[in-house]
């Protein structure tokens, strides 16, 4: 095997010391805390104090809480919050309705999730490629996204209810009890509602990906006799193989965080519970019953279980380099 | 073998490194207990001055509660009150308890809801009311026998018993005559009573559903379907007595299986309506308070206590009161004017204001007989006027919400959808919520 090694372009080891090197070779530890442009650091620290507010410090606080006893109380209120070590965590294992949550989201993504690449992909590749009312189906696609969930949830009530349009079309094969109140139908319904209302947003992740994939790659496909099907399979799909990972990632995340719909289409996670999802767990546990212990502990186990999907997905869908 | 690039285990050290320390400064920071005083620092219980209210946002309540105010203004020059709605949130409970987390909830809401007090309680937000001088005397003497359900486990009141909004069965007149029964004195008496009633106004296609209360799973359903029966078929007894539940027994699977059969017969929806199905004519009769009355401007309406399964005579009839309290919080500093206007709000006067503008049951003790001119200009609200008299509340202890959650789960499961047996459902929540309350 031989490897090969390309010339450095900046900095490196062989760099002759003291030549060219500036401030930066006098001031190391500056130099490696700021890095060799600590403007840059200015310009992003608005950004950086947002995540480290927003995002950062609550899940710190998160995880705090999960391992400790603990319940808000008001300000100057004494009481203990003793370290409890995984009993929290042992708390929501034990809790039958949060296993059922965690599988109810887990066949919430098993659909969701391929349903929204192969939709979203298949849909851009089709209005890329169209030039007729390219703009008004862009806006007609895009237009769930952006509407509130509760507006349009009241539409796929009517839609989905035992007298609704589903089952007047539907007859005899309209199942019983009616999609919303029926345990096998409740939660794939619910991932059809999310796949519809996100597939906006991925189809113009695609779309815009879909303006770096060369054409001469398909005129060269063309050339060799690859027809339309080839050419998607063997051109498209892997010019647009970063969005893929983009839109896998976007989705299985924002579908593991799934509350909404369950809460306002099956009025709380019904029936008996066959629609509730680990947020919405946490929600009542936390919320509404007063146990935000318990609740962060299943939050920190649904950030351990995306982090691993989002691993899986890196590695197995990701760039190979 | 490693792969990782010096560049790689810098940037994995580093992120560990920050991870580590975020953790540990918010365990620092979430550790302390903040400053001020668990009665709000200030002037606490002797404080007089300013002070801040909130009230809930329907019409009526808004107009009764600025009214109020400006009675309480104008006499009072250097206690001046501030009022407002309780700011939007999915509910109030999630925006009352998330004040108090931040300290700054206001003197008094109007609003407070009986089974979020344990957990207000437990958070130390609420002010105990019995330690005023005059606090239990005042309570007991304006609600009577009933201020004994809103008194904590520890004895003290943590809220002030302030309106209910009992319960009972309102029918159709117009449908009930469609389907061939009598609409000025329906028989809605007895169980069976009901089931014939239900039976005849959806054979005949009158309405798609006899009844329909929410049959979805919030904790608080079971308020408008199971509770308003038991009540009545159990003579007052609350979910929870004594430490122990108390719905296994013959008279709560007596209302499991009525309601289990108004579903099993399409009597009832197990599907949600999206809207009020007793004011879209989808339904003709519906368990709900006075203050629907109201509402039902187009409904040409009667109402009746909930049915027994014996048919017990309405004077005897219990229900669920639907009860909002006033709480006094602890982030007040001025908690001597906030008990006055406590106790100025729920005066005699306030509440006749109260009576004629909302429709709502001051919870008051003889409320015909110390209004009965409103009655008798009103006489669609006597019924619920003596009702009042007879209301159960949701049981005052801890885990309150939990508890009702698990009851609904069970009642879904067992009642709604009709998926196993209701009696080991309930003996399964049962021993639950036994566990629960004893935390």
């Amino acid at each position: 095997m031989t490897t090969a090694t390309s010339p450095r372009r900046t900095g490196g080891p062989d760099r002759p010391s003291g030549a060219a090197g500036g401030s930066p070779q006098k001031h190391p530890l500056l130099n490696r805390i700021f890095g060799k442009h600590p403007l840059g650091l200015i310009f992003s620290a608005p950004y950086l104090v947002f995540i480290a507010i927003v995002f950062a410090y609550p899940l710190g606080l998160a995880v705090w809480i999960a391992f400790h006893d603990f319940y808000f109380t008001a300000p100057g209120v004494p009481v203990d919050r003793p370290f409890v070590g995984f009993d929290n965590f042992r708390t929501a294992l034990t809790d039958p309705d949060v296993w059922q949550a965690f599988g109810n989201v887990g066949i919430f993504l098993l659909i969701n999730v391929p349903l929204t690449v192969v939709l979203s992909l298949v849909l851009a590749n089709g209005l890329n490629q169209i030039t007729r009312f390219r703009t008004f189906l862009r806006v007609a696609y895009y237009v769930p996204y952006v509407t509130a969930s509760v507006a349009v949830v009241g539409v796929w009530l009517f839609l989905f209810n035992g007298n609704g349009l589903v089952n007047e079309i539907l007859g005899p094969l309209a199942p019983s009890p009616s999609w919303l109140i029926n345990s096998t139908w409740a939660m794939p319904t619910i991932a059809l509602f999310v796949t519809w209302k996100q597939l906006g947003l991925y189809i113009l992740l695609y779309l815009a990906a879909l303006q770096n994939v060369q054409q001469e790659l398909y005129e060269s496909a063309s050339t060799d006799g690859a027809g339309k099907v080839r050419q998607f399979f063997s051109v498209t799909v892997p010019g647009v193989r970063p969005a893929t990972l983009l839109v896998l990632l976007l989705s299985t995340v924002t579908g593991a965080n799934l509350f909404t719909e369950p809460y306002l289409l099956t009025g709380g996670g019904g029936p008996n519970g066959s629609s509730a999802s680990p947020v919405l767990i946490m929600y009542q546990r936390g919320l509404e019953q007063g146990n935000p212990d318990v609740a962060a502990a299943i939050g920190v186990i649904l950030i351990v279980l995306v982090l691993i999907l989002a691993y899986l997905q890196n590695r197995f869908a990701g760039e190979r380099n | 073998m490693s792969t990782k690039t010096p560049r790689t285990r810098r940037t994995l050290a580093t992120a560990s490194a920050a991870a580590l320390a975020l953790v540990a400064v918010t365990a620092c920071s979430s550790g302390g207990d903040g400053g001020g005083g668990g009665n709000g620092g200030g002037g606490g219980e002797e404080g007089r001055g300013d002070i801040t209210v909130w009230y809930s946002n329907n019409e009526q309540e808004v107009a009764w509660a600025e009214q109020m105010i400006e009675a309480w203004n104008a006499d009072n020059p250097d206690q001046q009150v501030e009022g407002q709605e309780i700011p939007a949130g999915a509910s109030s409970e999630e925006v009352i308890g998330a004040a108090i987390t931040a300290g700054n909830a206001p003197c008094l809401i109007y609003n407070t809801a009986p089974v979020a007090v344990p957990q207000f309680q437990k958070q130390g937000g609420l002010v105990s009311l019995s330690e005023f001088e005059d606090g239990d005397e005042y309570i007991e003497e304006r609600s009577g026998e009933t201020a004994a359900q809103y008194a904590s486990e520890d004895g003290a009141y943590y809220q002030m018993p302030w309106k209910s909004n009992p319960v009972m069965l309102f029918y159709n007149k117009d449908m009930f005559e469609a389907a061939g029964l009598d609409a000025e004195n329906p028989s809605l008496a007895t169980y069976d009573d009901f089931l014939a009633a239900s039976k005849e106004i959806v054979d005949k296609g009158i309405a798609p559903n006899a009844i329909n209360p929410a049959p979805t799973s919030e904790f608080f359903q079971s308020w408008f379907d199971f509770y308003p029966m038991y009540a009545a078929e159990t003579g007052g007894t609350q979910l929870v007595e004594d430490g122990a539940s108390t719905f296994t027994s013959e008279d709560g699977y007596a209302v499991a299986e009525l309601w289990k059969t108004m579903y099993d017969e399409g009597y009832s929806s197990r599907e949600q309506y999206q809207g009020d199905s007793f004011a879209d004519g989808q339904s003709a009769m519906a368990t709900v308070g006075p203050w629907a009355i109201g509402v039902y401007d187009d409904v040409n309406w009667g109402a009746v206590p909930v049915p027994t399964s014996d048919g017990i005579a309405p004077s005897e009839t219990y229900t669920f009161s639907d009860a909002k309290n006033i709480g006094l919080y602890t982030a007040c500093e001025n908690q001597a004017t906030a008990w006055d206007l406590l106790k100025f709000s729920t005066s005699e006067e306030q509440d006749g204001q109260l009576l004629e503008l909302t429709g709502q049951m001051p919870l008051r003790a003889n409320l015909t007989e110390t209004y009965p001119e409103f009655f008798e200009e009103n006489p669609a609200y006597e019924l619920f006027g003596d009702q009042a008299s007879r209301t159960v509340e949701v049981p005052n202890v801890p885990n309150a919400v939990t508890v009702w959650q698990t009851f609904r789960d069970a009642y879904s499961e067992a009642v709604i959808f009709g998926e196993g047996d209701i009696q080991s459902s309930f003996e399964d929540a049962a021993t639950e919520i036994d566990e629960l309350v004893s935390e």
